[in-house]
């Protein structure tokens, strides 16, 4: 029983974290582009106001955002270890957090419309379980809204439409429409996470992964290193900015993965994640005990 | 922040003080307010009886994050909610409803446009993700309606607030505020799409 609670108290505190602390690095961009915008300008005071929540969510200890948004758990365990039962305690963790009022109660029976008292349900949280060579538990979690969640887009090259043919500039210009679909509706300035290639499941989910990233890393692909950068360089110039009120702040970082695809396939898909980039990551020992953050 | 045009629009809502608002305005709201998002909006679409009067009122398209604490309700969170999702329902209700302020966030359509300007409302943008500040804003929380048939986020709930921070997003003349950024960023984005090939 004592391990049992110990798994427990740590994806707790994990979910609690990550539910009202905004990572560094975010918080860190939001801080620069603060200062890129105009004095007395809505941008400005949309980052002012950003920036106000995201020390209050830490000083009130409450979520950041009230959609507290699909929980995406990420472990790498090792070999052989039981994910039967780090699902189980890991759904325990998050009734736990919606009880105490860290998760709103945000799960909705999708055929009746009822609402989910403890955000555990069928598909609900998602687990990517990946089994390693290593004698510890890596955990990340990813809180994304539905604001953000909607206004994601799959593509296929070629798309006549975006004159976008199927190569590195087709999905430049699929990821520009994507982001000039969203206006500032997915709650900008937000962080773009993109697949080029896979089938339509694994593109959404290659996509999402790439959040896991930190914002100021850049792809070790060079290539997608140099087309993250291009696109954000055209993205400033959109004068989407926060909200989309206008302004400079229209991303603050886009993350480009590859997976390899059908010769009869060429999908992009691109995810958006708000600014409210709930991130973070925590390594547990194979007993859960909690060993730090990540 | 100190800003120039800051307008305050104080309950009970009257059509005076909203006719006056004005697309791009920094407005700070006070008084009673009423949450409402998909469920609710479905429900006095197809007809449901509200269970309050809402002539006059202001909706907050808003699913707060809401806890009992010592047989108190407590708003743990209350930030705004994609409001184009209501766009198929929000015109008959403001119009059948006289509903004179919406708060959200997000752009609208059309028809909230027409809406606004046949039924002398003002859409107005709160900061979307700004859950503590905008938590902060909420002094009272009055009552709550359809908690158990909806769940807690769905539910209605009013609530008195002060200062609520946001900007005038579609005036009661019908002034979009994102439509004119939409269509300069289309024209800049193809632009863009069309110089300097990306080549690897």
């Amino acid at each position: 029983m004592k391990k049992y609670t110990q798994w427990e108290a740590s994806l707790f505190e994990l979910i609690r974290r990550t539910s009202v602390d905004l990572p560094a690095d975010v918080e860190q961009a939001l801080r620069r582009a603060h200062k890129t915008e105009k004095k007395d300008s809505r941008a400005r005071w949309v980052l002012e106001t950003v920036l106000e929540n995201v020390q209050k969510a830490r000083d009130n200890d409450a979520p950041l955002c009230q959609d507290t948004g699909s929980l995406i758990f990420y472990f790498q365990v090792p070999v052989g270890f039981d994910t039967n039962f780090l699902a189980a305690v890991t759904r325990m963790a998050v009734a736990r957090a919606t009880r105490f009022g860290y998760l709103r109660q945000n799960t909705i029976d999708s055929l009746t419309g009822e609402s989910c008292e403890t955000n555990v349900a069928h598909g609900a949280p998602i687990f990517y379980f990946e089994q390693c060579a290593r004698t510890t538990v890596d955990v990340r979690l990813l809180m994304k809204g539905g604001g953000c969640e909607n206004v994601g887009r799959q593509y296929s090259l070629p798309c006549v439409d975006l004159n976008a043919g199927r190569d590195l500039d087709g999905v430049r210009r699929c990821v520009l429409d994507a982001i000039i679909s969203a206006q500032g509706n997915g709650c900008a300035p937000g962080i773009l996470g993109v697949c080029i290639g896979g089938d339509r499941a694994t593109g959404y989910e290659c996509s999402k992964t790439q959040f896991l990233r930190k914002l100021d890393d850049r792809s070790s692909v060079k290539v997608l290193g140099r087309l993250e950068e291009r696109i954000l360089k055209d993205a400033k110039q959109l004068d989407i900015g926060p909200m989309g009120f206008g302004g400079n702040t229209t991303l603050l970082g886009v993350k480009i993965g590859s997976l390899s695809r059908l010769p009869a396939s060429f999908f992009v898909t691109v995810s958006y994640m708000c600014w409210a980039f709930r991130r973070r990551g925590a390594l547990l020992s194979v007993r859960g005990g909690f060993k730090k953050w990540l | 922040m100190a800003i120039a045009s800051l307008r305050k629009l104080e309950y009970p809502f009257t059509p005076e003080q909203v006719g006056s608002l004005r697309t791009g305005q920094f407005v700070w709201v006070s008084g009673l307010v009423y949450t409402a998002r998909d469920r609710m909006h479905k429900y006095l679409f197809d007809g449901g009886k509200s269970p309050v009067d809402l002539k006059n009122s202001a909706i907050y398209h808003c699913g707060p994050v809401v806890v009992r604490k010592e047989g108190n309700w407590v708003v743990r969170a209350a930030g705004p909610t994609t409001s184009l999702r209501e766009e198929p329902y929000l015109p008959r209700i403001i119009k059948e409803h006289g509903v004179r302020v919406i708060i959200g966030k997000g752009s609208m359509g059309r028809e909230t446009e027409k809406a606004c300007v046949e039924g002398g409302c003002v859409y107005l943008h709160a900061v979307g993700g700004a859950a503590q500040v905008l938590a902060g804003k909420v002094v009272a929380v009055k009552d709550v309606y359809f908690g158990s048939e909806f769940g807690l986020a769905e539910a209605m709930w009013a609530l008195e607030i002060k200062d609520f921070p946001a900007i005038v997003a579609i005036d009661s003349r019908g002034r979009s505020l994102m439509k004119k950024i939409q269509s300069t960023s289309r024209m800049i984005g193809r632009k863009l799409m069309e110089t300097d090939r990306f080549e690897v």
